[in-house]
């Protein structure tokens, strides 16, 4: 296998496969993250299922992290890598003529990302696991016991604007990295046959319905809430 | 049609290059685009300057010698044309056209326009081809059917001119595309299968030695390839890559 | 010397078995001693280093190009005839022969002809064996088509790049051979002379064109596959980069040149658009098939056509001249080459040409289109009277059979042949003749043979379309490989040869001089501007129609364009670096000495023949005029000065097929 992702196809497949499983965590995600704005109970439960099951938390979550460094770090290599290829560039270099500014410009759409998650994980996961492991209060409930606090932190959250606006933000180059990314991935495992077409459709909406329906969530408790 | 050229002149692969402008008058469209490369030298010769080197030679879209970055597309604005195709028709009076070669650090450059594609050819001594020894004592042609589907299929793989236009234009410099073809269109034939596990490992190992980027989906290879190669070939030699390394 | 063709004796369907039984082997780990220098990597130089190396010989191959894959191999279109007898019309190995020595109006050596006919059948099982993609039916077995000058179907094609395919074929043959180092490819290097030790031509000297240095290569035997000599005309449907020089510098050393005059000018080509042009591009012969060609009946319609006044679709059917149809009922437009190129010449010089240069005709695929789309309106249950159906309909069994073709023709001519027709005119494509051979494809100076389009043996005074890739094939994988093992068996003692001998300094130094001379000639024109002129006298006087004062009036004219060439040709750049104008200035050097000795060799064939018309020698309807007393080879001696070349005589005797009128009828 180390030979394997020695070559540069076995690398290409090895980022199509641990992008495939973070897009499947990306619309897990979203599921879950949806509740919030229609059954606040619903998703109380369902966070407190996640936050504590230890499936989850000690196979699942460790395989998550290890998915999202792993599709960086290999992405940053491929991309110094590919940019080391062409030691003197083009004076004159029509890119939009033959592909997309998406398929591109990877690298940061990846990168913005990479910064997205950053702040993310400051914000949400470390205070997360502070709760949890460090005070050891898995009990998920509020300081006064009287519900679940996943809901009323949610919204919390989204109170200040500029949260808001970088979330947005973050999920727009979310869709333009997926508008590549989704088709790439089946490109790279060899998948290109008469469904190709169907899929790519299939692509471009989840590219652009599931980033969209993660700012519709923070809009949504951005409105409701603080104004 | 007056033009101005904006073209690499470089003297060998270990100067230095630069674009040197050259303005150009009396261009017919009906020239194709080497022809007016042939005005400018005939008039660089007497006026005691050297011609600008470019790679050409059948003139007619399939030896694959010339190549050219024109106005920052492989082969030039046009598609499904090499550069030897392309005509002037395709260009307005007055117009500046940058001329550059065909850059990546596996395509050294040798003189101005003219680039080593030889990495090409240590691809295929890898393996792209079927050890069959030429003996004449071949089963008959048609000893095994082969579906009309799977030949013309292989056939538009195998037109591949080698020209690297792929390389080229891929932001990576890859050259999946070039390889994809060779691979599939051993793939898609049955004389291909018995060495099917060896060929694509070598190839792809080989190409990496070449110090060709990875491939990453942009597309550009396929819109600007003047043979019309499809990305689909790049999908198969993935997965014929997993297929060789599950069978080990 | 008088020339042996060797021919073996016996029956003629038995002389290649029987030879090949005889021919002395040389045994595995001798051949580990012997190095066999291949100058060429087409279709014959590609395949012969390819079997050469498999057969467990040292090759080292030489190209001028970046990579052999280049080769102009790569550009023939049409196909490749085999008698495999597939579509069972009657096909046989006796019937490939026949049309082979009748297309090339009895011209041609028996036995050479027949064995090409016979191994024609192992070429194709050889590429199928190789993943060579040939275009197959839908039950998966091998699809033919027919060609012009024969009533069967007997070429094998892969769309409309059959050179292609076979070219990569013999490559990956090649590359499997450079893979386990067998063979020594050298790239980017061009052949500047033969050298000759005791007789036997025992290495060569090559200049590398990237770095320019000068590089002395020895072997036990040199085989030539490097092509033909159609550039002479300046403009063809050869590459660029086609030359004679290594033909011509072999000549010069003592190889005898055969039949230089026999050219063959192809029919369907795409008109000269201007002065500019640098090349000429063909169109596959396969569009005969279903193209029809034209011309107007009414010299005013001619006029307004050429002035662009009148469409060539508004010219009633009543109007249209389908002079080939007209003058040959039985073969039609599928004549063979050089009787459709020179009816097409006859009705341009009597003014009917349709561009406004007046020289093209029409080649039209209106009635194509209609006849398909009917076909199909039928097949589909349509209604076949529906005129845009029936065009729509056609239009797509056009475009599958020939859409590369189509398409090619819109790039370079800005016209949509789909709607109106295409223009076509004759072009010089091919070279019969070339490096004279015996039937062991050695030339007069031992241990050098030549392959291919380069040897002048098996097409006669005119080739048959897909005939080409069949003999580059055939000499390559499945004649030469066997018959030098005869004279490669007497070298087995040998051991290396030197390049340290009296002989390789001075042909080193030959060339070194030659290119001096080039780079300090500083003179005031360009190689270009002498090849064009050159181009001119040949295709002016030596072209599709010859007489004796014209061919008079071109050898003098071409001598004194060489010494012009030599005082005033202006080379820029150093001999040391990368210099296109160099390598150019040699190759054209050559061709203003082969372009004499051409139009001698044509003056002295009193006779019309194949590619060779005589305007002196027609009978009353304007056939050409084969006369008995010149059913022979000429080969040419060096001996200084072109004109003083002198001539040697190969009697060619037909014991198995009678000579007859070649009609087409």
């Amino acid at each position: 296998m180390s030979g394997f992702l020695k070559s540069s196809i076995g690398r290409k497949i090895a980022m199509a496969i641990s992008a495939f499983f973070l897009m499947v965590f990306i619309l897990q995600h979203f599921a879950i993250n949806i509740l919030s704005v229609f059954n606040p109970d619903a998703f109380n439960e369902v966070s407190h299922f996640m936050g504590t099951n230890p499936l989850v938390q000690f196979v699942l979550q460790p395989v998550l992290i290890f998915g999202v460094v792993f599709h960086f770090l290999m992405g940053f290599v491929l991309e110094f890598k590919n940019r080391a290829s062409r030691r003197v560039s083009y004076a004159v270099n029509n890119g939009n003529a033959n592909s997309t500014w998406m398929s591109r410009n990877m690298i940061y759409s990846g990168g913005f990302i990479l910064v997205f998650l950053v702040i993310h994980f400051i914000d949400f996961w470390i205070p997360e696991l502070n709760i949890k492991y460090v005070t050891g209060d898995t009990s998920g409930l509020l300081a006064d016991g009287s519900d679940y606090r996943y809901f009323e932190e949610l919204q919390h959250k989204f109170v200040p604007l500029w949260r808001v606006i970088l979330y947005c933000v973050g999920f727009i180059f979310l869709s333009l990295h997926l508008l590549h990314g989704f088709n790439s991935a089946f490109q790279s495992v060899g998948g290109n046959n008469k469904y190709t077409n169907s899929l790519k459709g299939f692509g471009k909406a989840y590219a652009v319905l599931i980033p969209l329906g993660f700012i519709v969530i923070a809009l949504f408790h951005f409105f409701n809430n603080s104004h | 049609m007056k033009l101005t050229l904006k073209i690499w002149r470089q003297k060998n692969a270990k100067n230095k290059g630069k674009i040197v402008e050259y303005p150009i008058d009396g261009i017919s469209p009906d020239m194709s685009f080497l022809e007016m490369l042939d005005v400018l030298n005939q008039k660089l010769i007497t006026e005691g300057e050297e011609p600008v080197a470019f790679d050409h030679d059948c003139r007619e879209g399939i030896c694959g010698s010339c190549s050219l970055y024109i106005n920052g597309e492989a082969h030039g604005p046009d598609r499904r044309v090499t550069t030897c195709q392309l005509h002037m028709r395709k260009f307005k009076d007055g117009d500046t056209i940058f001329i550059e070669p065909f850059r990546a650090n596996a395509f050294p450059v040798i003189k101005d326009l003219i680039v080593d594609r030889s990495a090409f050819d240590r691809i295929q001594h890898a393996g792209g081809f079927i050890s069959v020894n030429t003996s004449g004592n071949t089963q008959d042609g048609n000893a095994i059917p082969i579906s009309k589907h799977a030949a013309d299929e292989a056939m538009d793989a195998a037109t591949c001119i080698g020209c690297g236009a792929c390389v080229a234009s891929c932001k990576n410099s890859s050259a999946m595309l070039f390889v994809g073809a060779k691979v599939s269109q051993y793939a898609l034939l049955p004389q291909g299968q018995v060495e099917a596990t060896d060929r694509v490992q070598n190839m792809v190992a080989q190409m990496d030695l070449e110090g060709f980027g990875n491939c990453t989906n942009t597309g550009a290879c396929e819109v600007e390839c003047p043979k019309g190669i499809s990305l689909e070939n790049i999908a198969r030699m993935n997965r014929e890559l997993i297929k060789a390394n599950l069978k080990g | 010397m008088a020339l042996d063709s060797k021919i073996p004796k016996g029956p003629l369907a038995d002389k290649w078995t029987s030879h090949k039984n005889s021919i002395d082997l040389v045994n595995p780990a001798n051949k580990r001693n012997i190095d066999v220098i291949v100058v060429g990597t087409g279709l014959a130089g590609g395949s012969a280093a390819a079997t050469l190396a498999e057969l467990g010989y040292n090759v080292k191959a030489f190209c001028f190009q970046d990579s052999p894959r280049r080769a102009h191999s790569i550009a023939a279109q049409g196909g490749i005839n085999a008698a495999k007898n597939y579509q069972g019309d009657g096909d046989s190995t006796y019937r490939l022969f026949y049309d082979t020595v009748k297309g090339g109006d009895y011209r041609s050596r028996e036995a050479n002809v027949y064995r090409l006919a016979e191994v024609s059948t192992n070429i194709i099982d050889q590429c199928v064996a190789q993943g060579v993609p040939f275009a197959r039916d839908y039950g998966g077995l091998l699809d033919n088509r027919s060609f012009g000058g024969v009533l069967v179907s007997r070429t094998f094609y892969a769309k409309g790049q059959t050179g292609q395919q076979l070219l990569l074929g013999a490559y990956s043959a090649m590359n499997r051979q450079i893979g386990r180092g067998k063979i020594k490819m050298y790239n980017r290097h061009e052949m500047l002379d033969v050298v000759v030790v005791d007789g036997k031509a025992r290495g060569i000297i090559t200049r590398n064109l990237v770095t320019g240095e000068i590089e002395r290569h020895s072997g036990h035997a040199v085989v030539l596959g490097s092509g033909g000599y159609g550039n002479v005309f300046y403009l063809s449907t050869n590459a660029m980069g086609s030359n004679v020089t290594a033909a011509w510098k072999a000549h010069k050393r003592g190889a005898y040149f055969a039949n230089p005059c026999y050219t063959q000018i192809h029919p369907t080509c795409i008109p000269v658009s201007g002065d500019h042009q640098s090349k000429l591009t063909l169109m596959s012969e396969s569009l005969r098939n279903d193209g029809r060609i034209w011309v107007p009946k009414k010299l005013e319609d001619a006029k307004a056509i050429q002035n662009k006044t009148l469409k060539p679709t508004a010219i009633a059917e009543e109007d249209r001249d389908y002079f080939l149809e007209r003058r040959y009922p039985a073969f039609g437009n599928l004549v063979p080459r050089d009787v459709a190129s020179r009816a097409a010449k006859e009705r341009c010089d009597a003014g009917f040409g349709v561009n406004a240069t007046g020289e093209a005709v029409f080649l039209d695929f209106a009635s194509a289109i209609i006849r398909y789309g009917k076909e199909q309106a039928h097949v589909k249950g349509l209604d076949e009277n529906n005129d845009d159906l029936v065009q729509s309909l056609g239009k797509e069994i056009v475009k599958s059979k020939y859409g590369n073709l189509f398409q090619m023709y819109e790039k370079i001519v800005d016209e949509n042949p789909y709607e109106t027709p295409m223009m076509i005119y004759p072009a010089v494509h091919y070279t019969m003749g070339g490096v004279w051979v015996d039937y062991n494809l050695q030339t007069t100076v031992p241990g050098l043979y030549a392959i291919g389009e380069a040897n002048f043996s098996d097409h006669g005074a005119n080739r048959l379309g897909a005939s080409a890739l069949m003999q580059g094939l055939a000499d390559g994988y499945f004649v030469l490989p066997y018959t030098i093992g005869n004279y490669l068996s007497n070298d087995i003692r040998t051991g290396p040869i030197s390049t340290e001998t009296k002989e390789f300094e001075e042909a080193e130094k030959n060339v070194r001089q030659q290119i001096d001379q080039f780079i300090n000639n500083k003179g005031s024109k360009p190689v270009d501007y002498f090849h064009k002129r050159l181009g001119k006298i040949m295709w002016n006087k030596c072209g599709m129609a010859r007489n004796e004062k014209d061919l008079k009036e071109a050898i003098e004219e071409i001598s004194a364009l060489r010494k012009e060439f030599y005082k005033e040709v202006l080379v820029p750049g150093d001999a040391d670096e990368f210099n296109e104008e160099l390598a150019k200035a040699g190759r054209v050097a050559d061709f203003l000495e082969l372009g004499e000795l051409f139009a001698k060799d044509a003056l002295v064939r009193e006779e019309s023949a194949g590619g060779h018309f005589r305007e002196e020698y027609q009978t009353a309807d304007g056939e050409a005029q084969r006369r008995k007393e010149f059913q022979f080879v000429s080969a040419w001696e060096y001996k200084g000065e072109p004109k003083d070349a002198q001539l040697h005589k190969e009697e060619l005797v037909y014991e198995n097929i009678e000579v007859k009128e070649r009609s087409y009828k």
